[in-house]
């Protein structure tokens, strides 16, 4: 094949994204393109794993064997979207043990949301309902991102999810018709992780460096904003419906743009916690790492069996 | 700190009797056996399959992208391999 010049080059791929041809492994990529997804799919990765934490805090206190048994499904399923990204992300050239290496050494990013306790029982119902609910908003339009394999990835995950938030919205619907303490207890929980939710989509769209790029190459499709709108708008009525109040309040309808106005985020807070400092950025790490050093004599033991079994397979065909 | 990965597989999954294997993803595994352990857990938790393959990642060998125009350029040129290509008068029935 003739050498092209990497105008030619970019010139073309920028052809098959405007054409919604899908990039795969093998294909030529911009090296911009290849790192920027390699980032967002780490990250993303980083953040199915590291939000199996919150909820895995509550397995062994659920309050009955059929909560019990879904909230473990549910969280089997988040290790499950875990390694679909890590091979997505593998597909890009990147290591797999550097790109958790570099979460475990803070280098890379996961999502904040997970830095926040879950104290009450409540809480696994606000986390299914609105953090998974926000995940969906967000990971539905990536079923459609210009990169195959992760578009692939995400087709599997959004099926998955779906069941996800309709278990943390029946924790809620159950608690708010309950005693009033229960009641409470879901209030209280929507309290805390209103605004964490809303934070999950990101900076406000000007302040957002990577939008216009992702946007150009069909990795996002959706700005932040769009999207955060989209789930107020979403959610507030489901909250009316089982009677919880949003802790908002500059929360009203506005007629003429047929949304809702909301108030404004504390960005503060959110920066404060994607830098490291929200209330359990520590001991999500710290979970992390151990888990990763405790496992490692059974990584090194597997390994050495299938080398033990190989020989004796060679030996016996000999 | 150990650096030595288990390899890289590759997991193809039939969803019911009468289909093909079809790619699905891949996955890390010390063997073969593991790894179709671990393709049923990640990959078939909603029975999506009733037969797992899994190919050791380094065995497959792909053709390159760059040479698709000269790959499949003897197909193109061949459209006589399709029946749209001949005229069947109106009248003749079952061809
Ligand atoms: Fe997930
Ligand atoms: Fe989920």
């Amino acid at each position: 094949m003739k050498e092209l010049n990497i105008d030619e080059l970019k010139r073309r791929f920028q052809e098959k994204i405007d054409n919604d041809i899908k990039i795969e492994p093998k294909d030529w990529m911009p090296d911009d393109y290849r790192q920027t997804l390699i980032r967002q799919i780490s990250q993303h990765a980083h953040s199915e794993v590291v939000g199996m934490l919150p909820e895995g805090n509550w397995i062994t206190r659920a309050p009955n064997l059929r909560r019990k048994a879904v909230l473990l499904a549910k969280v089997q399923d988040e290790a499950g979207h875990g390694l679909y990204l890590y091979s997505a992300v593998e597909t890009l050239g990147a290591d797999r043990e550097e790109t958790i290496d570099d979460l475990h050494s803070g280098k890379a990013k996961y999502s904040s949301i997970f830095n926040y306790p879950t104290l009450t029982w409540a809480d696994m119902g606000a986390v299914g309902w609105l953090v998974d609910g926000a995940a969906i908003m967000n990971q539905v339009p990536l079923c459609r991102c210009s990169y195959g394999p992760y578009a692939r990835a995400m087709v599997r995950v959004c099926k998955e999810e779906s069941f996800h938030q309709r278990q943390g919205f029946e924790i809620m619907m159950k608690l708010a018709s309950g005693t009033p303490e229960q009641k409470a207890m879901a209030q209280d929980a929507l309290n805390r992780f209103w605004w964490p939710a809303l934070m999950m989509f990101g900076p406000n769209d000007a302040d957002s460096k990577h939008t216009q790029q992702s946007m150009d190459w069909k990795i996002k499709r959706h700005t932040n904003d769009e999207l955060r709108q989209q789930f107020v708008d979403i959610t507030v009525p489901q909250a009316e419906m089982i009677g919880l109040e949003i802790p908002d309040p500059d929360l009203k309808w506005n007629e003429e743009t047929g949304h809702y106005d909301f108030g404004e985020i504390n960005w503060d807070e959110f920066w404060q916690v994607v830098q490291g400092n929200g209330p359990c950025n520590k001991d999500r790490i710290d979970a992390r790492r151990k888990a990763k050093e405790d496992g490692m004599w059974v990584r090194e033991a597997a390994n050495a069996y299938a080398e033990k079994r190989k020989a004796r397979l060679a030996k016996k065909a000999s | 700190m150990s650096k030595k990965e288990w390899p890289l597989w590759e997991v193809f999954i039939r969803s019911k009797q009468g289909l093909s294997h079809k790619h699905v993803g891949s996955l890390r595994a010390a063997d073969e056996q593991m790894a179709i352990e671990n393709a049923r857990d990640v990959y078939t938790r909603r029975s999506e399959g009733i037969s797992i393959w899994v190919v050791a990642s380094a065995n497959v060998f792909a053709s390159d992208p760059n040479e698709a125009d000269s790959l499949y350029e003897p197909a193109n040129s061949k459209v006589y391999r399709h029946p749209t290509f001949y005229d069947v008068p109106d009248g003749i029935e079952h061809m």
